[in-house]
Parts: structure tokens; sequence; C-alpha cells
């Protein structure tokens, strides 16, 4: 019965006049997953989840949440929703307390405001007004707004830019429990980190296109290692061997790069035992490898390489722009 | 297809926004009348424009002797008539539409679209605070017409009630559709203009009923804030167009026209407001 995706997108596509920022995208997120979507801006991130959200209808394919379509049969869910988008608004002359309260009485199911301000570390605020609020606090109460209605299915689009590392480690605590509550949640984000804490799985998308999805070990795995050493004689000295000079490396990947500092570079898939022949190889020949950093793929760099140079910032609003 | 509409047609570069929802529910209208209420009593200069003008408008009228309709009964009705007037022309069109601009500008109306408000509840959560005013502003100038002059005579109170609540209704829609051709709260006070200096002249205010007769009143009579007048002096005392005191009966008969432009005028607000209403800033 907990079979069926809470949502699922077969196909979907969006187009802004001529340009298509979403491209055929599949996608499921079963129920009580944490799904996040990654990419730069302009991969369409947004142009996707909100066709997910019910905000517009896709140009193509097919999208349900909950079994139905979320933009012609949004009445009919928008209850079970709870919605954070990147952009969205407070009239500043109204108190925390008095956002939330009316918020909630626009609500089918409120929980009890006082115990959701708590939850986003707000209560202490209740009685400021909105207008003297700090940009992250104003990220964690609309975190709260999204989280009042006790959704079934939480969408949040970049929930913790602009908050500090320790509000966002709060959200991501927040976000935890509401997943182990069985909330299911599609979430965007441009920080790595927040993915890898969070995500069950994550989808990668590219040109409105996901380019690669899974879990973080499976997208991590087909990434290469990472050697980094500098390569120095007896007395210390920096030495700058030839590449013919190095040992052979089974899993390297692509030419190892070495400096003329006496920095050595290298990718691997096959870490441990590169990392064995390496020391073999110094050991023997009485050389020292100093600044030793040996270390498996992160996300970030699955990512970076996904992405070419990862250059391709675009500022958000042309997002949409053709 | 009315569900594709809004978000199909809102031009590249605009965020989408749900569908409409039919939905009417007097809860979120009442929850969200609260917030505006407060916002409304926090804002000093959309309150002292919304308590303080018409009242003040209509002294100065009278002070200057502006109002004198012969006897001092049509001279209160006259009053009466200003004050619910200038009451529904800015508390209602002329504050609305700056409140509706204001709410989209800081993205408060796109919050409340996107959660489980529907459009029209939206619009009338944020109307109700500007009817409440004028509603109030109504029963006390009669009360002070009655107390100062003479008391009017109620000929037909059902249209004293048609004129100020369907006056308000007509002017929300206007309101509606004005707030999506200002791009800032300043520049409504550019584009609520052209309403306000055309109805204004021919909303028969000054001077007594029938005075004027002829084209001038002829268009008169099809300009959205006549019919206010109009229905306000047939209710009140039974004034008719040309100036004579109609009986219970022939009031009804004489609000024919004026309720027709009424709701023809909140026919085209709404129709305009569907057209050119936005609920979020343009980009």
């Amino acid at each position: 019965m907990t079979s069926q995706p809470i949502v699922s997108v077969r196909g979907a596509r969006r187009r802004y006049g001529s340009f298509e920022a979403v491209r055929g995208v599949d996608l499921d997120v079963h129920r009580g997953e944490l799904v996040a979507l990654l990419g730069t801006n302009g991969a369409g991130k947004t142009s996707l989840v909100e066709l997910v959200e019910g905000l517009a209808p896709a140009d193509g394919g097919e999208v349900r949440v909950l079994g139905h379509d979320p933009y012609r049969e949004r009445r009919r869910i928008v209850g079970s929703l709870g919605i954070m988008l990147q952009s969205a608004g407070f009239s500043g002359d109204l108190t925390v307390a008095e956002t939330a309260r009316t918020w909630a009485g626009t609500l089918t199911r409120p929980r009890a405001v006082d115990e959701v301000l708590r939850a986003v570390d707000m209560a202490h605020r209740a009685d400021v007004r909105v207008a003297s609020l700090s940009g992250g606090e104003k990220r964690r109460l609309d975190l709260a707004l999204a989280t009042m209605g006790d959704p079934e299915v939480l969408f949040l689009d970049e929930p913790t830019t602009g908050l500090d590392p320790e509000s966002r480690r709060a959200t991501w605590r927040l976000v935890q429990g509401m997943l182990a509550a069985g909330t299911t949640v599609l979430l965007t984000t441009h920080y790595l980190e927040e993915a890898e804490q969070l995500a069950d799985r994550i989808a990668i998308l590219q040109g409105g296109r996901i380019v690669r999805s899974g879990t973080v070990a499976d997208i991590v795995a087909a990434e290469p290692a990472r050697l980094e050493c500098v390569v120095r004689g007896r007395d210390g000295g920096a030495l700058a061997p030839a590449v013919a000079d190095l040992p052979v490396l089974a899993g390297v990947v692509g030419a190892p790069d070495i400096d003329h500092t006496g920095r050595l570079r290298l990718r691997t898939t096959a870490l441990q035992d590169d990392l064995y022949t390496l020391l073999q190889w110094a050991d023997a020949r009485q050389l020292r490898l100093d600044d030793l950093d040996a270390r498996s793929a992160s996300l970030e760099q699955a990512f970076l390489a996904m992405d070419g140079a990862g250059t391709r910032a675009v500022d958000d609003t042309s997002e949409v722009a053709a | 297809m009315t569900t594709k509409t809004l978000a199909s047609t809102s031009p590249a570069g605009g965020r989408p926004l749900p569908p409409p929802a039919r939905s009417f529910s007097p809860r979120r209208v009442a929850v969200l009348a609260r917030a505006e209420l407060r916002l409304l009593v926090r804002n000093r200069t959309a309150l002292f424009n919304a308590l303080a003008m018409p009242p003040l408008t209509v002294v100065l009228f009278a002070a200057v002797g502006g109002i004198d309709a012969g006897t001092s009964a049509a001279t209160g009705v006259m009053m009466v008539n200003l004050l619910v007037f200038m009451s529904l022309a800015f508390v209602v069109y002329y504050n609305l539409t700056v409140t509706y601009v204001a709410r989209r500008e800081e993205l408060v109306l796109k919050r409340y679209l996107v959660g489980e408000c529907s459009r029209v509840e939206i619009l009338a959560g944020g109307a109700v605070p500007a009817f409440a005013v004028a509603l109030a502003q109504t029963v006390l100038g009669i009360v002070a017409v009655s107390l100062v002059l003479e008391p009017p005579a109620f000929v037909n109170p059902l249209l004293v009630v048609v004129a100020v609540v369907g006056g308000a209704v007509m002017l929300t829609a206007l309101a509606a559709a004005t707030s999506g051709l200002s791009r800032t709260v300043e520049s409504a006070q550019l584009t609520t203009l052209p309403l306000l200096i055309v109805a204004i002249p021919f909303g028969g205010l000054f001077g007594a009923p029938g005075a004027s007769s002829g084209l001038f009143s002829t268009i008169g009579t099809f300009t959205p804030l006549r019919p206010i007048t109009d229905l306000m002096l047939l209710g009140s005392a039974g004034i008719g167009d040309g100036g004579q005191v109609l009986t219970l009966g022939e009031t009804f008969a004489a609000a024919a026209v004026p309720v027709a432009v009424l709701a023809g005028w909140t026919l085209l607000g709404a129709l305009a407001a569907r057209r050119w209403m936005r609920w979020e800033p343009r980009r």
C-alpha cells in the first residue's frame, strides 16, 4: 500500500516561451523519504519543484502528488502540503506570533502555534515585529509556516539559504524530526553538505534534466578518490620527481600532476592500494610525503566533476528567463 | 478551461501561481481580515486617511457653504451622502488599492495564495476592515446629522444598504483591478486618480439634486460613483432624479437605473480585476 510513491514525475516538461527549463524529468519520492534536488542556478530546480507544488501546469509528461494532479486538483491535496518558497513575504508590521496565528487560521489542521515557533527556535521572538527580524529569523519563520499544517508532504526550496551554521543545523534537526514522524520531503539546496546530511536520495539536475540520481554513497562511489602530498627528500627539500619516477599505480585516473614545488596530485579508483604502493615507494627511497592527504570522493567533488568546472553560476532570477 | 488562464498567460519571467480556487470560507476571511485590521491600526497614514478624511471633507464643505439643499432635512441628507461617497471613494477604493499593492509587493499575497486560501478569500480578507470603516462612518454620519439637523426620512432603507454595500463591493473589484496597474504604493496615488477625477464631478454631490440636466447629467448617470449618490438620496429621503420626493413604491422604480449601473460597474470591475490584478511583483 505504501509502495506507490507520494510524488511521481514522469517525463515532465516546462517551457518559458522557446526556452525549456525542465526537459523530461522522471522523479519519485516515497513515503517518509527525503529527496534532495541539487543543481547550479539555472539547472531547473525551482521550475521543477513548482510543477510538483502545483504552482504551474506541466507542459508535458505527468506529475502526481498523493495520487492527484497537483495543479488541476490542487484543492484536494493543498491541505496536505507544506510549501516553503524561495521567496514569500511577510507584513512587517505584524509580530511573529500574529503572523503565525494568522497563517494557522487559514489551515485545515494547524498545529499549536507556540509549539511550532519553539521548534524553529523563534518562541523568544514571538512578540517582535517581523520587520525587525534578521534574514535568518525570517527564514525560520518561513519554515514554521510551512510546517504549521502538519503536512504529509513538505517542499523546501533552499530552506537554509542565509542561515548561520547553528541555525542551519537546527533546521536540519527539525527536518529530521519531521522525517522520523513520517513526513515526505522534497528539498532543493545549494549546500551539498545539507544534501549529505539529510537526503535519503539525491537527484542532480543539469540543463533541465536529471543527470544522476541515487544515494550519496551511489553517487560518490562512481567518483575517483583524491590523493595529494608534497614529495621531499631526506634533507627536507622539496623534490619534483618526474611522473616516470612514480611507481605504477593501479587505479589512477588520468595522469598524476606534479608541480615545481613537488606537490603531487592524483585521482584514483583504488585509493587503499595506490596509497600503499606510494608509501612503500617513498619508504624505499627514504622520501617524505608531507601534507599527505588521501580521501574518498565527496559529494561536492562528484557534483563539480559532473558540472564541468561548476562555474556556470547564473543569477537566480535568470533561471526562468529565456 | 478557466483553470489554465492565470498561470499560462503570465508573461515570460513572471512566476507562476496556483490555479484559481472557488472556495469561500468565512473563517479564513475573518482570520485574514483580523491581520489586515491590525495593519491598518498600525499604519498611521492609512488610519488617518480612513478615519478622518471623509468626515473632514464633509465638515469642510459644510463650513464653506458648499452643501445647501434648501431645507435642513435636504442638507442633512446631502451631508450623509457626501460622507458615504467620500468614505467609499477614499477608504474603500483608494486605501484598498494601496493595500493590495503593498501586500503584493511584500510578497504576502503570494504566500497566502500558495497556502489554502482562494483568491476571493484573500481579496475579501483585505477588504473587510475598509468595509467596516465605511459602514461605521455611514452609521455615525446618520446619527450626527440626526442630532444636529434632522433625521433622514429613510423612505427606502434597503436602497441605502444597496448603495453602501453594493458600492463597497464594486469599488473593491475596481481597487483590485487598479492595484494591478500600479507598480508601487506611490504609483497607486496616480492610478487611482482617473476614477476619482471622473467620478467626483459627476457624482451629483454638491448643489440641489435635479439642478443639472442635459448631456452632462446623462453622462453622469453612467459614471461608477453616481449610483451611490442616486441610491442614497432615493433611500434616505426619497429624492428622485429631478429633485421630486417619491413614495416608497416609486423609489423602487426610480432605483432601477442606478442599480443597473452599479451592477454593471461591479461586473466590469470583476472582469478588470481578473484581467489586471497581479498577485506578485513584476520582475
